[in-house]
């Protein structure tokens, strides 16, 4: 097994390798040319926004999916134990979610109590805990 | 013919009780596993306070406009180059990583001199992240020049500033609306260093005049920089999680060239020579690549998005 299969093994890490190296520098490239995309495509700037924070997420799953099954090795480890460690993470998805709602009403509200004007304010009876905004302003 | 009592070769490493894979192992795993929630924690909330100071009409921290120092391009040329030095930064973790990955290969060969050597480029990439950060907290913390703005006790009239006052006036970090087309941003929020808010309408306007008049004005800019009650660069709350989740990841990767010193240490003893594997090897590789893995997320949510 010794000598040959190491040389199989040294090659497919130098691919990951690079596959990393080029998801990361796309990514710069990317970042360096984010403001020019809205003028360049004809979109409009909320647009534009959004796909490029989609094509960020995206890049940066590739990048993790590389990472945790090739380097942490975890494509050629047995199928429970692979579903044992991902399979919790959609408890994550969920809180991103339920987060960044909350995060987007509590926002409105504060922006109400300071008595400045938001677009879109959905009729509601609830309010921001008072001692929360008092504390974060 | 079965015995059902605690089989303690199970313990021992190199042994694979379950899912084929190692007791430690296993453990790395599940502890990994906690590990990425805690980070999943601290992500999350960065989404959901910067959307909320989006929802609530505030500008958050751009960061191109926050990380443009590049050692000697920065301190040789004046060059501000945004985002160049975090894109190197994440380059030379995953080089460490790619270094790691290789001295677990070596191990599976039992070839101690290579496992020696791709363990020794590990720690020292892990020591370069180290030092970068260290760089970049230096100038984050420091600020850019014309970063906060000067009162004086005459604007600042009937104003309790808490003993901010110095002897220029009262430096003030302003907190910009958002900017919208064919609208010019206004300032919404006052801070002061000691991170009290002035909500003094007239302060705010007469610092509002300040930040759209900087040629007039020049001379009533400071220098700016951050702390945990208020910066130069958006809401509190950006400097506080920028604190928080760089400082936890470079935590771990403080850790983790502490436990790579010991391997490398072990290595050269022939610990695992005499053990007869390198498993522990493949445990500390498991927590390095876990580290990369979150610097990734960290790179996306805090430098580019």
């Amino acid at each position: 097994m010794a000598a040959a299969d190491g040389a199989s093994a040294r090659k497919s890490i130098y691919r990951t390798a690079l596959i990393l190296t080029a998801l990361t520098a796309l990514e710069f490239t990317i970042a360096g040319l984010k403001h020019h995309l809205s003028s360049t495509l004809g979109l409009s700037e909320g647009a534009a926004g959004l796909m490029v924070l989609v094509t960020f997420v995206v890049l940066t799953i590739f990048k993790a999916f590389y990472i945790v099954a090739e380097f942490m090795h975890l494509k050629h480890e047995v199928k429970v134990l692979a579903f044992t460690i991902v399979l919790p993470f959609l408890f994550i998805l969920w809180l991103i979610i339920g987060l960044v709602v909350d995060g987007d009403y509590w926002g409105e509200q504060t922006a109400l109590q300071n008595g400045f004007e938001v677009e879109q304010v959905q009729p509601t009876t609830m309010e921001a805990p008072a001692t929360l905004t008092q504390y974060y302003g | 013919m079965a015995e059902v009592a605690v089989d303690k070769k199970a313990l021992i490493e190199g042994e694979r009780p379950m899912l084929n894979a190692s007791y430690g192992k296993l453990m790395m795993w599940f502890f990994l596993v906690s590990d990425a929630f805690t980070f999943s924690g601290l992500l999350i909330a960065y989404g959901a306070l910067r959307v909320r100071a989006g929802s609530q009409g505030l500008a958050w921290a751009d960061p191109e406009a926050v990380f443009t120092h590049t050692p000697l391009l920065y301190e040789l040329f004046h060059i501000e180059a945004p985002l160049v030095f975090v894109g190197i930064m994440t380059f030379i973790l995953i080089l460490s990583s790619v270094t790691m990955v290789l001295a677990v290969e070596a191990g599976h060969r039992k070839s101690r001199k290579e496992v020696q050597k791709w363990v020794l480029l590990t720690i020292l990439g892990g020591a370069t992240f180290l030092s970068c950060q260290a760089y970049e907290w230096y100038h984050f913390i420091i600020g850019t020049h014309n970063g906060a703005v000067i009162l004086t006790a005459d604007e600042l009239a009937g104003v309790n500033v808490g003993g901010a006052e110095t002897a220029e006036g009262v430096a003030v970090f302003p907190v910009m609306s958002r900017e919208e087309p064919g609208q010019p941003q206004e300032v919404l929020e006052v801070r002061m260093r000691n991170g009290i808010r002035i909500t003094n309408p007239a302060v705010i306007s007469r610092v509002n005049d300040i930040v759209s008049n900087p040629d007039q004005y020049h001379e009533r800019f400071t220098d700016g920089g951050a702390n945990m009650k208020a910066n130069e660069y958006g809401p509190p709350a950006f400097a506080n999680l920028f604190f928080f989740v760089t400082g936890f990841h470079g935590t771990h990767v403080f850790s983790g060239v502490v436990l790579l010193v010991i391997l490398f240490l072990n290595v050269k003893k022939g610990t695992y020579e005499k053990r007869g594997h390198y498993e522990m090897t493949e445990k500390i590789g498991l927590y390095w690549h876990f580290v990369d893995l979150v610097w990734v997320f960290v790179f996306t949510f805090f430098y580019l998005v």
